[in-house]
């Protein structure tokens, strides 16, 4: 069941275009910041209430990378791993979250802490090597300051 | 006669701090004159169109296609299909790039203010803003900068008192890079897979929802008060070659001072990347460039006097593409970064048509067998004639074709890095 509030926040954005389907990417994220990912109960009842099959709008979630259909951490890191960010020392800032977190990309922390996934290019190239915590970007990144950084998000 | 200072009319009001100009401050460095112009009836619709036009400027998302031109093609009058529509390409993810970021976070109101002297010349009735959702401050600050924008009436129905109505609504992206692609991007907007469209018809004719629409790039819009405000002979006159205006180029990779920089059109890259990104690091060594992005070809040494515009560049083997270069240093392995780059393309791909599905993947295939040592003869002829098949014609949109510039370049210039991958079997920079 969708909540009030998450109906509330789709109409809204609905009234901003004139097709109703064209609000389905607003409307799996507005979802998605109060549940944290979109499940296949969400992803139903979506689709039922923008009168579209589950089908349809699951073609849509599986295309967008910011859309996630399965479960992941309270925060989310996203390694910039585009050209800029792999010259300035990407495989070293990889290697070192995967070995302080212990997971790899694709996968959260046993703790639900942290999960980590590629990105591309933040538009952070003169700051290069970046990430994103969550909604916040982070640059000109070495181990120590990741170090630091991640003891902001609990 | 006094030498003038470098003209800076996209950042010259920016704050050092980086804090953005909210809308009195906008006004008091003499924003929100040119809506005032054309919707005072200084300037017809048309007027302002060919006003553009005249101006030469080009699509600063990196084709170049005159701005002029394509709202020309929008079908104006009572007449005309309704609504028509304008969006703002606001997606910007071409790797290396970061100049819309600057002009969305620091001068809200300016795009916003380039956003409605364009609908006013093209009719718009509803404008979209296509905002990537990474960039999260950038989305904060243009919210507020619309609020300020309907509060003052410079939004919402009969503008001013002019007659004129424009709504503007910011849409943040789910992600994919082929968003930025034109008509991926109206796909996009509609709620769909950003598959691109066929073209014909173009988005001027037939774009979102079936509506005429023009989709026009972040750092094009921002420049269209500056012409509506000094005229296109002004504009014309910023340039330093034929092409005209300002452009924000920027520099990333081992360079001593990376950063972005607005300067005159047709700057060479050479300058840009010797006296404004103060050259190389201590210790590497220059060895080659993607101009503006990585769906551009590589240039290296003795094209490096080539201004960076649109019409210098194609001349040299390249384009400016974004005018924000990434620089190959002697330290970093080029087929390294030849496969970082096809990786690239093929996980961004929409996978809908054969040369990317297929191609993109094989050839990051091969150069990755390539750095672990396992390259074999034949593998550069192979990368050599799949680069050649993603051919514009071959495919549906631009992304393949940009994937083979960069690899076709690379091949060129490294061959012989290439070669002894291959014949050393390892990666001699590992």
């Amino acid at each position: 069941m969708l909540t009030t509030e998450e109906i509330s926040e789709i109409e809204t954005e609905a009234t901003h275009y004139p097709r109703r389907e064209a609000v389905s990417i607003d409307a799996l994220k507005i979802v998605q910041r109060r549940r944290g990912w979109i499940s296949d109960e969400s992803l139903r009842d979506i689709a039922a209430h923008l009168g579209m099959s589950p089908t349809d709008l699951d073609s849509v979630a599986t295309f967008y990378n910011l859309i996630f259909r399965r479960p992941v951490g309270r925060h989310v890191i996203m390694v910039c791993d585009s050209v800029s960010c792999w010259i300035m020392g990407h495989d070293r800032i990889r290697k070192h979250l995967s070995e302080r977190l212990g997971i790899e990309f694709g996968e959260t922390t046993p703790d639900n802490r942290f999960t980590l996934l590629p990105i591309v290019c933040l538009g952070c190239c003169d700051h290069a090597p970046a990430m994103m915590v969550g909604a916040d970007l982070h640059s000109d990144l070495d181990p120590r300051k990741i170090d630091a950084r991640l003891e902001e998000y609990k | 006669m006094m030498t003038a200072l470098a003209e800076k009319p996209l950042t010259g009001n920016m704050r050092p701090d980086g804090s953005p100009l909210d809308l009195p401050a906008y006004e008091q460095a003499g924003g929100y004159r040119a809506i005032r112009k054309v919707l005072s009836g200084g300037m017809t619709a048309q007027a302002v169109t060919h006003e553009v036009k005249d101006a030469d400027l080009r699509g600063r998302g990196g084709a170049g296609f005159s701005t002029g031109m394509k709202w020309s093609f929008v079908p104006l009058g009572k007449d005309a299909p309704n609504p028509t529509y304008l969006v703002v390409n606001a997606d910007e993810m071409e790797p290396g790039t970061f100049k819309d970021r600057l002009l969305m976070e620091q001068d809200p109101h300016q795009l916003i203010e380039g956003v409605i002297v364009a609908g006013f010349a093209i009719e718009a009735d509803i404008a979209y803003i296509f905002l990537r959702g990474e960039y999260t401050l950038a989305a904060d600050r243009l919210s507020r900068a619309i609020a300020e924008a309907y509060e003052r009436h410079y939004l919402g129905k009969n503008i001013l008192g002019s007659g004129y109505s424009l709504d503007l609504h910011l849409h943040l992206s789910g992600g994919r890079y082929m968003c930025g692609e034109e008509t991926g991007l109206l796909n996009a907007l509609e709620g769909k897979r950003a598959n691109p469209r066929s073209k014909p018809p173009f988005p001027p004719v037939v774009g979102l929802f079936g509506k005429p629409t023009v989709v026009n790039n972040v750092e094009t819009l921002c420049c269209v008060p500056h012409i509506v405000n000094n005229g296109a002979a002004w504009f014309r006159g910023l340039g330093r070659t034929k092409d005209s205006g300002t452009k924000l180029y920027g520099a990333s990779g081992k360079v001593k001072r990376p950063g972005l920089w607005e300067l005159p059109m047709g700057t060479t890259a050479r300058e840009i990347l010797e006296e404004h990104a103060g050259g190389m690091r201590d210790g590497v060594k220059f060895r080659g460039l993607l101009p503006g992005g990585v769906s551009t070809p590589f240039i290296v040494e003795e094209q490096l006097d080539t201004p960076m515009d649109f019409t210098s560049m194609p001349k040299a083997g390249s384009r400016m593409g974004t005018g924000t270069m990434i620089v190959l240093d002697d330290q970093t392995c080029p087929v390294g970064l030849t496969g970082n780059l096809m990786r690239f393309f093929g996980r961004e791909s929409c996978g809908f048509c054969t040369p990317c599905w297929s191609g993109l993947g094989w050839a990051e295939r091969i150069l990755q067998s390539m750095e672990e040592g396992h390259g074999k003869p034949g593998d550069i002829e192979k990368l050599a004639s799949q680069a050649k098949m993603w051919a514009p014609g071959n495919t549906f949109c631009s992304l393949a074709p940009g994937a083979a510039d960069p690899l076709e370049t690379a091949l060129k210039y490294f061959r012989p890095e290439f070669e002894r991958h291959i014949s050393e079997h390892r990666c001699p920079w590992r």
